[in-house]
């Protein structure tokens, strides 16, 4: 049903022939996918399939890419990284870049507010009651999961509607990985657009309408969360498990 | 008599110990806030130092425009200048070994320095003292204008330490110096910050430059024999630490001062001399951990 | 066929090497030579160390004085001063680079250039270097204390020798195991750390090679010129040297050796005309570093495999 009502919304962000390299390597071999209005889409596949990279080149931290990338019908391809994060896509990253020489406060405060619609000061710390507690002891003093936290919340702040989300149960216990996608969930709820970058495939069921299946930097399936449980078998051998 | 006449020595010393230190100090801290956010050493400091001390000059020969404007204009001139440098030059290298940072800074000051020597020629020029006359302390005179240097400079770096770690425009800048493509993420404009910045460290040493004027003679080669002083300070102090580059700054101005009274041979000597000791007493590195990044 | 271009080439230099001093001023050749010599030890750190040590000079300049301080105050013959010299700039590399060695990149240059401040200092200071007047009357004492080398002609073509032999020499040390260690520590320290060698030490080995190597060169101009100054000591000559190997190119053999003889054929050309030697070496510097950082020699060598591929792609 989730599905059903997602495919129903608009495009929000349409990848089509994307290619993308480091330096002299290349690294994404033409991805097509989209995502819609409200959706939660994630991208699976092995370690090094191209997840990190195509989140990356959507946010213009990949200098050297082609092909089309369109948010809401702007093309993204040839604008810098902070015009990209302006046109309203938050990005929480892999390693959550949280800042050692600021606060927690700062950490948190420190995205711009880009438009009207993202959390007030006020709102994310009721919200992340946790955070609030700690709010001035150094950023990256707090516990794995506090930080993860952390890195979502301070892009919320920013009214961006799109978030990238890459691997926020990486290297978290069970019970913070539950509590990452309860926060998930919610921001769903609330309506945002997610991508979000997973390995854990049971993490990625509870949550996502679709998933998009990357491997050696191209899509080679789209399945819907509906589809999963009859395609499990062929979605293992695509992520090695 | 002569107790008198040494205490006299001694604190003058010191002071004059102080004032180069305000420099130092002022200078010291350009360079680290330049340096954590573009990992550029900026050899043209001095030479940018230099500009700050001729515009002034120039401002009140050719337009008499005199001390106090200049004190506000010749930095923002040196600035621009400084921010122009950056985006034709400093851009072009930021993705490549930061020696090359270093070399084309080294490069640039050469090329100013050389200039200026040329068409104004290399004796020093003076400049005219706008705080004239001074109070008797019973133990020594203090003219007014060294004192306005000190107290000037300190309120400069006090000033620029508390923007840096208690605004949010120093969150800004400390976090670009961690990861700048973070920041960029979240929509700011980086590399007009970086521009900035740049002008920023440049308008710093310019505005010393102008402090410098009334004191020293206004000459080309005034910046670069002070530069590598400030290279050894900020050995000492620490490249990555604000804070510590600028009371680098102070204490080793004082050191030298009383050097001059103890030994003065080896006044040109003692900040090297205390860089070594540094480097002995830490040879894994002062700032290492922002390098190794 | 690249073997004869080589043979061929190698001869040529050799003939107008020996008929040059007949036609051109000997104490410019000389000067080009001992800048060679220290572009090549500067080189050493750089190019294939991947150290960037900019306070060469006060192996440079340091060792001129002393030298010069050997010739005037014993009896001691031209080439054992010189040598004596080389030695004296390795002692003080030891010292040096056993305080800075373990900085890396920008720090190892701004603690060089500072210790290069401090020898400069302690020269302008100490009585017998003649403080800013420099040393003057530095005798050429008979090479082996009998022949006689007052003529300049002469003693170009001692200069000639001895530089031949530290080219061969540095050549012999590039192209050694050795040389790959040092190249290897360039591209990757930590894998060299475990291959089992101490990248430190050989950092270490390197500096001192190049210190002993950058004195030789400073003697040798010392009793070229016939005095030593404050400015061979000085940052501005660390500059230089800097110009010159990255204008010929940098990690190359013959680098150097162009570099060197531009900038110094230069400095001769722009000597009346105030600063614009170096303003000249300034922008040099800026547009090798923005467009050409390969230098001349590693530009016509990437020319030279560019046109190679093509015809071999041709034919």
């Amino acid at each position: 049903m989730n599905s059903a009502a997602a495919s129903a919304g608009a495009t929000m962000l349409d990848v089509r022939d994307l290619h993308a390299w480091y330096a002299e390597s290349h690294v994404l071999h033409g991805m097509n996918f989209d995502v819609r209005e409200g959706e939660l889409l994630t991208l699976i596949g092995r370690n090094g399939a191209g997840k990190t990279t195509t989140l990356r080149s959507i946010m213009g931290l990949l200098k050297k890419r082609t092909g089309s990338i369109k948010l809401r019908d702007q093309q993204l391809i040839g604008k810098r990284t902070f015009e990209i994060a302006r046109m309203g896509i938050g990005y929480c990253p892999e390693d959550r870049a949280i800042f050692s020489s600021l606060s927690v406060r700062e950490n948190m405060f420190l995205p711009p507010v880009l438009q009207s619609g993202g959390m007030s000061d006020d709102d994310l710390f009721t919200a992340f009651p946790n955070l609030k507690a700690r709010a001035g002891s150094q950023g990256t003093k707090l516990s794995g999961g506090e930080q993860q936290m952390l890195a979502i919340a301070r892009i919320l702040r920013t009214g961006s509607r799109l978030l990238l989300l890459d691997e926020p149960s990486e290297g978290l216990a069970p019970v913070v990985v539950k509590e990452i996608g309860e926060l998930i969930k919610r921001l769903k709820q609330q309506g945002f657009t997610i991508i979000l970058v997973e390995q854990n495939l049971r993490f990625a069921r509870q949550v996502a309408d679709r998933h998009v299946v990357v491997e050696n930097g191209k899509v080679v399936d789209i399945v819907t969360n509906a589809e999963l449980e009859a395609d499990m078998d062929r979605l293992k051998t695509y992520l090695g498990v | 008599m002569f107790e008198n006449l040494s205490t006299q020595l001694l604190f003058g010393q010191l002071l004059l110990g102080l004032i180069n230190g305000s420099f130092y100090a002022m200078l010291s801290m350009g360079l680290a806030i330049i340096f954590g956010l573009m990992n550029v050493v900026n050899f043209a400091h001095g030479a940018q130092y230099m500009l700050g001390a001729f515009v002034a000059w120039l401002l009140l020969n050719y337009l008499g425009i005199g001390y106090w404007p200049a004190l506000v204009i010749a930095p923002l001139v040196v600035a621009v200048f400084g921010m122009g440098i950056e985006r034709l030059l400093l851009r072009r290298l930021q993705n490549l070994d930061h020696l090359y940072g270093l070399l084309a800074t080294y490069a640039l000051a050469l090329v100013i320095e050389g200039l200026i020597r040329n068409q104004y020629g290399s004796t020093g020029m003076p400049y005219e003292n706008p705080l004239p006359g001074g109070m008797n302390l019973g133990f020594m005179f203090v003219p007014y204008y060294r004192l306005w240097v000190v107290a000037f400079s300190l309120v400069v770096c006090i000033g620029t330490w508390l923007v840096i770690e208690h605004t949010k425009l120093g969150a800004y800048l400390r976090a670009a110096n961690e990861k700048p493509q973070i920041v960029e993420t979240f929509g700011i404009n980086v590399p007009r910050m970086i521009t900035l910045t740049y002008g920023f460290g440049v308008g710093l040493a310019a505005l010393s430059g102008v402090l410098a004027a009334p004191i020293y003679q206004v000459s080309p080669s005034m910046g670069s024999n002070l530069i590598i002083v400030v290279f050894a300070v900020v050995v000492i102090g620490g490249m990555g630490s604000i804070a510590g580059a600028a009371i680098a700054g102070y204490l080793l101005g004082a050191i030298e001062g009383l050097t001059k009274v103890i030994y003065p041979e080896g006044s040109s000597l003692v900040i090297f001399l205390f860089m070594i000791v540094a480097l002995y007493l830490r040879p894994g590195g002062l700032i290492s951990a922002k390098e190794s990044n | 066929m690249n073997r004869t271009l080589v043979l061929v080439l190698g001869v040529v230099v050799a003939a107008l090497a020996l008929i040059a001093p007949f036609y051109l001023y000997p104490v410019m050749l000389m000067t080009i030579m001992c800048f060679v010599i220290f572009a090549c030890s500067f080189n050493l750190l750089l190019g294939y160390t991947g150290l960037l040590c900019f306070g060469h000079a006060m192996f440079f300049g340091g060792s001129a004085y002393f030298t010069g301080y050997l010739l005037k105050t014993t009896w001691l013959s031209t080439e054992l001063a010189i040598l004596a010299g080389a030695a004296a700039s390795g002692v003080l590399g030891l010292f040096i680079g056993s305080l800075s060695i373990k900085r890396t990149g920008i720090q190892f240059a701004m603690i060089t250039l500072a210790f290069s401040q401090f020898v400069f200092f302690i020269l302008l200071q100490s009585a017998f270097t003649g403080g800013e007047d420099g040393m003057q009357g530095i005798p050429r004492n008979p090479l082996l204390g009998f022949i006689e080398v007052r003529d300049n002609t002469t003693y170009y073509f001692f200069i000639l020798t001895l530089t031949v032999l530290l080219v061969l020499l540095y050549y012999r040390v590039i192209h050694s195991p050795f040389g790959e260690v040092l190249r290897a520590v360039r591209d990757n320290e930590q894998r060299v750390e475990s291959l089992g060698f101490r990248p430190e030490r050989v950092k270490l080995i390197a500096f001192v090679i190049s210190a002993s190597m950058a004195g030789m060169a400073g003697g040798m101009k010392a009793t070229v010129y016939q005095f030593a100054t404050l400015t061979d000591a000085s940052w501005a000559v660390s500059g230089e040297v800097i110009v010159m190997t990255l204008l010929g190119g940098l990690g190359t053999l013959t680098g150097p050796i162009f570099g060197a003889g531009i900038i110094i054929w230069l400095n001769e050309q722009l000597a009346g005309f105030g600063e614009w030697a170096l303003i000249t070496q300034g922008i040099i510097l800026l547009v090798v570093l923005v467009f050409f950082r390969r230098g001349f020699v590693g530009e016509l060598g990437a020319l030279w495999r560019f046109v190679a591929r093509r015809s071999g792609k041709t034919a």
